[in-house]
């Protein structure tokens, strides 16, 4: 098994016919990603990378009974194709788009709430079932179907994650970009549930950074919900404070936030720390052997 | 006062050699009857516009925060609509706002709230907020923060921006589309993503290195970009080494070597680099830089990468 996405998700792509869209679809479908179609107003009726190319997400849906949507529209629009996609019915929304204005995003979070839609993102890299689904700018190469999911706030993070189960032969059963802003879609709590409960993974890594709250959060849930071995790294031990690290979320404000904290507060419920992110996949051997 | 103009402000919300002072506001003296605390944000926790005041207006606001927070008030407007009066009340009442100020705090709350909304701001804070002896509202010192994912909307508020009140380095990088912060170390840092970039900083500091930076050079650079980013870094006269940390994604990895080569070639670098490229097409980033024949060190891991870096930074 896998979380929320399989060979048997029909994914439509918002944004199709721009550069973005073109060029991660092309790798979609090379990898077997079941793409049915996309969107881009103005465009609807032409056919683009042999799918059809619709005008609306509810059109899109009613022709090709799509059931996720991964955008890549620039962040002027972005927010507006959320709403839209949310609106239309989907049931998983990707956005990889960076920059969405966080009053925007509030909205965003508003309705998709209303609508029961799982927004993974937005400014990430997606999500990816190896050899079934991906969906997302993250290289097809370095995956391997296995036992460990990864859920990760950072890109980069996730694809060093990844490489390194992949060299010790576990690989992944899915993997998670739950993007790095402060107004986010679903967060560690509801993909470490979603591990806890799929039978294929029998270790999660969680990659977090500094900022917000969302680490110590996943620290109580895994104490009192999670009974599988979890190792977690933590970017921006050595960021100084106040200074602003790229990611909207990540702002170290007082004592709250810290790299420090959180270690803290996941290492006080028996998450197995990797300190160097050269060594999450080290650590998880680690972890697996004491389990 | 005089010789506070075109000196370097020193505090701890700014910079470590502070930054130049090249205006001074004179405002008349003011007879203060109440002073407040009132900011506006947007609290990640409960994802919704937050209202946050105090009686206890001041400087030592962050103190009071910490040690008694009972006299923080905290009020969750909701996720882009107005203060209700009802909700304004509220704040008035835990503020003991004299009556004779309400319908002037009432004015002043709902004008800041439009401006947050108006001008897409991520803060907007008022300390002291003051109630004058004739029971007038006043905000005298400001403090507001944009969101740079909105500056779009907002083209005059992005021209009005003060560069001078920025490190050159860091100036340069965001013209050139970069995410730069200047740092004390002597390793040079370029890595793709803000987390890899963080997490990369760390590796070194935990090799018993010290990063001169943290550089982002985002997720789809050019290989012109990365040739200016590089020439960032070496304009910073404490670096001793440089080191390059790619994990190519949508950043593919022989556009990073290309912009590494033609940087080198350009500036005619002196000090040692290390690189590790990982990702796609890193077989052909790796090929471009061992033609090169430069003095280009390819590391095999990240944790190789940084015990290299930390080497030649003490060499």
């Amino acid at each position: 098994m896998s979380i929320l996405v399989n060979k048997n998700t029909r994914v439509i792509c918002q944004g199709f016919t721009g550069r973005q869209g073109t060029f991660h679809s092309e790798q979609a479908i090379q990898y077997g990603t079941n793409l049915v179609g996309g969107v881009t107003p103005g465009k609807g009726g032409q056919t683009h990378l042999g799918l059809p190319v619709f005008n609306e997400v509810k059109e899109a849906i009613k022709e090709t009974n799509a059931d996720a949507t991964v955008i890549y529209v620039p962040p002027k629009f972005a927010a507006s194709s959320i709403l839209e996609a949310s609106n239309a019915g989907i049931k998983i929304i990707v956005c990889i788009t960076e920059g969405i204005p966080i009053l925007e995003m509030l909205k965003v979070k508003k309705t998709i709430t209303r609508n029961k839609t799982i927004l993974i993102g937005p400014n990430c890299p997606g999500i990816i079932t190896p050899d079934e689904c991906k969906i997302g700018i993250m290289p097809a190469n370095i995956h391997k179907r296995g036992k460990i999911g990864i859920v990760s706030k950072s890109g980069t993070l996730t694809y060093e994650a990844v490489h390194q189960t992949t060299s010790i032969g576990y690989g992944q059963s899915t993997c998670v970009g739950i993007g790095g802003d402060p107004i986010k879609g679903i967060n560690f709590i509801e993909c470490l549930s979603m591990f806890e409960k799929d039978n294929e993974t029998e270790g999660i890594i969680l990659v977090g950074e500094i900022g917000g709250n969302d680490e110590e959060l996943a620290a109580e849930h895994i104490r009192n919900n999670i009974n599988k071995p979890v190792v977690a790294h933590i970017a921006g031990i050595t960021a100084p404070t106040g200074k602003r690290m790229g990611h909207a979320g990540a702002i170290i404000s007082g004592n709250s936030g810290t790299a420090t904290s959180k270690i803290n507060a996941l290492e006080k419920v028996g998450v197995f720390i990797a300190h160097s992110p050269a060594e999450m996949g080290e650590t998880m051997k680690g972890a697996m052997d004491k389990y | 006062m005089s010789n506070q103009l075109g000196s370097r402000l020193v505090t701890y919300q700014n910079l470590p050699h502070g930054q130049p002072v090249n205006e001074i506001l004179i405002e008349e003296k003011i007879s203060i009857q109440k002073e407040l605390y009132f900011s506006i944000l947007v609290d990640r926790q409960t994802e919704s516009i937050t209202i946050l005041c105090s009686t206890e207006g001041g400087t030592e606001i962050e103190e009071i925060a910490k040690s008694n927070d009972k006299l923080i008030f905290k009020k969750f407007i909701g996720s882009g609509d107005l203060p209700t009066e009802k909700q304004i009340n509220c704040l008035s009442s835990k503020l003991k706002i004299p009556t004779q100020a309400h319908y002037d705090f009432n004015k002043f709350v709902m004008n800041l709230f439009k401006l947050f909304l108006d001008k897409d701001l991520s803060l907007v804070e008022i300390n002291p907020l003051i109630v004058t002896k004739d029971h007038k509202v006043l905000a005298l010192d400001c403090k507001i923060s944009l969101d740079d994912n909105a500056l779009f909307k907002h083209e005059n508020l992005e021209q009005s921006f003060d560069w001078s009140q920025v490190d050159e380095k860091e100036a340069e990088a965001h013209k050139a589309g970069l995410n730069y912060i200047a740092l004390e170390g002597t390793i040079g840092c370029m890595v793709n993503g803000a987390g890899l970039a963080m997490a990369t900083m760390d590796l070194i500091k935990h090799s018993g290195g010290l990063p001169a930076n943290f550089l982002d050079v985002g997720g789809g650079a050019s290989a012109e970009t990365v040739s200016r980013a590089f020439k960032i870094l070496l304009s910073d006269k404490n670096v001793r080494v440089v080191l390059v940390n790619i994990f190519g994604g949508i950043m593919r990895c022989d556009v990073i070597a290309e912009g590494i080569v033609s940087a080198v070639k350009d500036v005619g670098i002196q000090i040692p680099i290390v690189v590790r490229l990982e990702g796609t097409n890193v077989e052909i980033g790796k090929k471009i830089l061992d033609e090169s024949k430069l003095n280009i060190t390819s590391a095999n891991s990240l944790g190789d990468a940084a015990k290299q870096a930390v080497i030649f930074s003490k060499a």
